[in-house]
């Protein structure tokens, strides 16, 4: 029987972490090498990194530290943020990541997912989604909108025709970010993620708002998302995943027990 | 020295740093001198076996394959690699593969349930692989290890004798198969944190004989 997977999410910008770790002992660690080491070490199912670089010279240092990751992990791990063309994605892949994510760029230019499924196979091309829960209407039958730029732009598509659209296109799996939750740590999205996880056939990992063990459970459960992503809540040390995975398995869930 | 097939099946980089971080000397090739000179070789991949069995025909690389095969040196199969070793793939309207060990590969069928939840495929993320005797490759690994997956199509030997490894996922399916000097794997144990590493040490240290 297939694992829940728990995936820490790492933001990085111009090769460093957008805030420091803090892991026991309360040192702030800004290598995301050195994190995405000791999230291995944790037993992270897998790790995803976001750059949210804007220039072109940080993109090359995240390049860079793709490369150092990838000699450094050996689970799998995704990178995303600002990924508009195959090159891109050619890029990241080479670098030696095993999956990259395309967002905002898949929504201006669909092609990029089936092209990057034929280059490099379905199973490296995730697509990231960002969603707000905006009500039903026609043109939003239901009720959850297509989001760009941290959700200050609206891009008029509904977020359940988007996701079946991508998996049409090829995409291998989908990571669904609620921005309405995201950064709440009050829980995830769960209407939200249920709709989509049950309505497509590729694996959906769930993200934002995860705050509690309670809140991990309950989108793997009650919501049926096939992985959850966490930050905050084994960032700055509330749990470590072991803790976290222990308290899932109590419940019922199955997870990766030993690395 | 382990060489890695190159046959333009994916990126082959990962498995070299899995090797790298063992400090095991290893090189990625498409010379079949250089295979056929190696200590071991391993044949990974990644993608559909249509494409790989017309790569590996084009460069003529399915015979040097074989033959290493029949050599009685060690040779490891890894995923798409595993699958192509079988007499056929229902991949791409059926593709004929290289036929080394008897039976073929399946597509995982609709519908299959787990605990009432519909499965997702590709089957992708963490497993058990339930090892079946006492085979040197799998030597160390704990009986509740996960390892990673990610595939739609899945291995059917016709023998089961020759089946070293089984997971569940709906169905339950061979793994892990092998056949004199040769084993194969369905999951990527160069992606399989600690016990994926040990499973490559193990490999790098196996003279290819394994009495059933």
């Amino acid at each position: 029987m297939l694992s829940k997977r728990i995936i820490p999410c790492l933001d990085v910008r111009d090769g460093r972490l957008t805030k420091g770790i803090k892991f026991k002992g309360n040192i702030d660690i800004g290598d995301p090498v050195e994190v995405a080491r000791s999230y291995y070490e944790q037993g992270a199912d897998e790790i995803v990194f976001y750059d949210i670089t804007a220039s072109s010279e940080g993109r090359d240092i995240m390049i860079d530290v793709v490369k150092r990751v990838a000699e450094t992990i050996f689970i799998p791990f995704s990178v995303g943020g600002g990924i508009r063309t195959l090159e891109d994605m050619r890029k990241v892949i080479l670098a030696g990541a095993e999956k990259v994510s395309v967002n905002s760029g898949a929504v201006e230019n669909p092609k990029i997912i089936s092209e990057g499924a034929v280059a490099f196979g379905c199973q490296c091309v995730v697509l990231g989604m960002d969603v707000k829960k905006v009500g039903k209407s026609a043109k939003i039958p239901s009720g959850y909108e297509i989001v760009i730029q941290g959700g200050r732009k609206y891009m008029g598509i509904d977020a359940l025709w988007w996701a079946r659209e991508a998996e049409n296109l090829g995409a291998g799996e989908i990571c669904l970010n609620s921005i309405d939750a995201d950064g709440t740590q009050e829980g995830y999205e769960l209407e939200l993620t249920h709709l989509i996880t049950t309505n497509v056939k590729i694996p959906v990992i769930a993200s934002g708002g995860a705050g509690r063990k309670e809140d991990l459970l309950d989108v793997l459960t009650t919501a049926k998302a096939d992985a959850a992503l966490i930050a905050s809540i084994v960032h700055y040390g509330t749990y470590t995943i072991a803790e976290v995975k222990e308290y899932l398995s109590g419940n019922g869930v199955k997870v990766r027990e030993v690395w | 020295m382990i060489a890695i097939v190159d046959y333009r099946a994916g990126n082959l980089t990962s498995v070299a740093r899995a090797l790298q971080s063992l400090k095991v000397p290893c090189v990625i090739t498409d010379r079949a001198d250089e295979l056929l000179r190696a200590d071991r070789v391993i044949f990974p991949g990644v993608g559909a076996a249509g494409e790989a069995m017309r790569n590996l025909r084009g460069s003529g690389l399915d015979a040097c394959i074989r033959e290493i095969a029949k050599s009685g040196k060690p040779l490891l199969g890894i995923c798409l690699g595993t699958q192509v070793i079988f007499e056929y793939s229902e991949e791409d309207n059926r593709t004929t593969c290289l036929g080394i060990i008897p039976g073929g590969v399946k597509r995982f069928p609709e519908g299959l349930k787990e605990r009432g939840d519909p499965l997702k495929i590709p089957h992708m993320g963490w497993n058990r692989v339930q090892f079946r005797g006492n085979h040197p490759l799998f030597e160390g690994i704990p009986g509740n290890a996960e390892f990673y997956f990610v595939h739609s199509y899945y291995p059917a030997p016709s023998s089961g004798s020759s089946i070293v490894g089984e997971t569940e996922y709906g169905i339950r399916f061979a793994s892990a198969v092998s056949r004199k000097s040769l084993v194969a794997v369905q999951f990527h144990p160069e992606k399989s944190g600690r016990f994926g590493l040990r499973i490559l040490d193990n490999f790098s240290r196996w003279d290819g004989n394994y009495a059933q």
